[in-house]
């Protein structure tokens, strides 16, 4: 079972490590890429692989392995298969954070990935509040209707911040849209140990969480504590999220996506979701990253602007559906 | 159970140490509200107990004590003379089994998952899967007689078929106490027999088991022991045959009933007359 979901999630995964090295809006075409990753190539081409697409391949990995199993994880914990950190509030609570920050003085470059993660940490609690409001909590499409109510409203009061101040504007519309473009390895030293310690923490809470998709009084029955496990869940979810945001700016519907291929690759346990999501996290980001520089060559698309066409369908494709998976 | 009934070779493991189940003056409500008032009670160790009452007065709450899912708001549960309270919740997890009216499971979930679940509590971070919980898992599957189902998902099994996999991930829990709240609830009459055999199998090998039901009859026919409750407090209590007359069921459920003897087994079966003031 938990094979018939890795084999294709890691040849997707190699194929789309190859591609997005090999592949770019410039000029330095797949051929020429080659060349460089078999140890020779012209300088042109290993200054366009090297110093460009390996760090910008790096971080869209790491980001996709964050932001993959930060929608597993929120999703087993709400018990709602659309419950995705971009869709509730999340992302939007990291970014509004960071551009708060940078509007009050600070310079985007000195700032660490903490403001990210508090940021959407309080994005994580909003959420969760919303969905413990009456009625909300028991249906999927509420909580997502919630979550889009804070999303909006939070890039509304992005919006203004970035009117207000001319200066922050240059500086921060990068996380108004995500992308992976010109991330160097850098960033990654900053943000990996944030990333390490959130996976750690959903891989701990993956056994409680799992067993709650089974109920409360059920999991506890097993010996869990559903309480416990959730909050382990949000802190996870605040510091993936708030660590790829850091990294990438807000890139949303990975979290939607990705675990919903992996459920429907190996059925609904928790911790079958997360191994297939690790892999196919990455190559999803990654082929979305591809996409992103060849949609409108010689320019880029930002990612997350792929991401969201890519994620918009499957969305309407999850609420349509005759009956909503249960989770 | 009823010495008449022809004899069934018994299915899984039997269970060593019986546990003894009882509560010592328990108080038991939300917000506020108290649900069950100074309750007494001793569950007899290896056998089928089985709590009726009306709606509402408190048996599913008391089923969710007893597995410490709930929490005492005075008094105690004890389970061989400690403080269910005092134990860790997967260690209390090892000890008491439940399964609550109605669970719910995702969605394409397999049996075989489902039963796994059960292990849970005999698992940690340093012990994950073990030959042991194979052997658990294999032998709570064979007990329910759900081997050939087992990499099925649970939405294309029938509703007794689905009640047994629930149950068999509570015998993969390998307690020796299960506790069922309404286990028969929603079958018809042949998967509710089903379901009976299996919780009579469970206590043969020693198990205590606690069940919530519905139907007086049918717990007098399955149970070897009732405990009727009525807001919140134990009206009568002891074997079926003893306890269960005309004037329990009025002070029970305000109804009038002539009480009849099953021609099979001798337990009392109840035949509702008219619906009267409750007494008592």
């Amino acid at each position: 079972m938990l094979l018939r979901g890795l084999v294709p999630a890691l040849a997707v995964l190699v194929v789309a490590v190859l591609a997005s090295l090999a592949v770019g809006a410039g000029e330095v075409g797949p051929a020429r890429a080659l060349a460089v990753l078999g140890g020779g190539g012209d300088a042109d081409a290993r200054f366009a692989v090297l110093q460009l697409r390996v760090p910008r391949t790096v971080v869209a990995v790491a980001v996709g392995i964050a932001l993959g199993v930060a929608g597993a994880v929120l999703q087993t914990a709400a018990r709602n298969p659309l419950a995705e950190p971009g869709l509730l509030g999340v992302s939007a609570g990291a970014s509004f954070a960071v551009v708060l920050v940078i509007a009050s003085g600070a310079s985007a470059a000195s700032l660490g990935p903490w403001v990210a993660v508090l940021g959407a940490g309080a994005g994580c609690l909003l959420a969760v509040g919303a969905a413990r409001l009456r009625g909300a909590g028991d249906d999927p499409v509420r909580l997502v209707l919630a979550g889009a109510a804070l999303s909006g409203l939070l890039s509304a009061a992005t919006s203004v911040v970035l009117l207000l101040d001319q200066r922050t504007a240059d500086e921060v519309r990068f996380w108004t849209v995500g992308s992976v473009a010109g991330r160097d390895l850098g960033t990654l030293t900053q943000v990996g140990p944030v990333l390490a310690v959130g996976l750690l923490i959903a891989l701990l809470a993956a056994r409680p969480l799992s067993a709650l998709a089974l109920g409360d009084t059920v999991a506890r029955g097993l010996g869990h504590r559903p309480a416990r496990a959730r909050a382990l869940a949000m802190v996870a979810v605040a510091l993936l999220v708030g660590g790829a945001v850091a990294a990438a700016g807000p890139v949303v519907f990975i979290g939607l996506v990705v675990p919903f291929l992996a459920r429907a690759l190996v059925g609904p346990d928790l911790r079958r979701v997360l191994a297939v999501t690790v892999l196919l996290g990455p190559a999803v980001v990654l082929l979305a990253d591809v996409a992103s520089r060849l949609l409108v060559r010689p320019y880029e698309m930002p990612l997350g602007v792929v991401t969201a066409m890519i994620g918009a369908p499957v969305l309407v494709a999850v609420v349509r559906s005759t009956r909503m998976p249960a989770l | 159970m009823s010495t008449l009934e022809a004899p069934r070779p018994t299915r899984g493991d039997t269970v060593a140490d019986p546990a003894d189940l009882v509560t010592e003056a328990l108080d038991l409500g939300y917000d506020g509200t108290r649900v069950v008032h100074a309750l007494d009670l001793r569950l007899p160790p290896g056998q089928v107990t089985a709590i009726v009452g009306p709606n509402g007065c408190g048996k599913s709450t008391l089923l969710g004590a007893l597995a410490r899912v709930h929490e005492a708001q005075g008094g105690a549960v004890l389970l061989d003379g400690r403080d269910l309270a005092t134990l860790r919740p997967r260690d209390a997890a090892r000890r008491i089994g439940l399964l609550p009216q109605q669970a719910a499971a995702p969605d394409g979930l397999t049996v075989r998952d489902l039963v796994r679940y059960g292990r849970h509590p005999h698992q940690g971070l340093l012990r994950q899967w073990s030959p042991e919980d194979a052997a658990a898992v294999h032998g709570a599957l064979a007990a329910a007689d759900l081997l050939d189902l087992a990499d099925r998902p649970l939405d294309q099994l029938s509703g007794g078929q689905r009640q047994r996999a629930w149950i068999a991930m509570v015998v993969a829990q390998q307690t020796a106490v299960v506790l069922l709240d309404e286990p028969t609830s929603a079958l018809d009459l042949g998967h509710q027999l089903e379901v009976l055999e299996l919780v009579a199998d469970l206590a043969a090998q020693g198990r205590t088991v606690v069940l919530v039901l519905h139907d007086l009859s049918t717990a007098c026919r399955h149970a070897d022991h009732l405990v009727a409750m009525r807001d919140g407090r134990v009206v009568a209590e002891g074997p079926p045959a003893d306890v269960v007359t005309a004037g329990l069921v009025r002070e029970l459920y305000g109804v009038e009933a002539a009480v009849l003897r099953d021609p099979t087994s001798g337990t009392p079966v109840v035949c509702p007359v008219r619906r009267v003031a409750a007494t008592g």
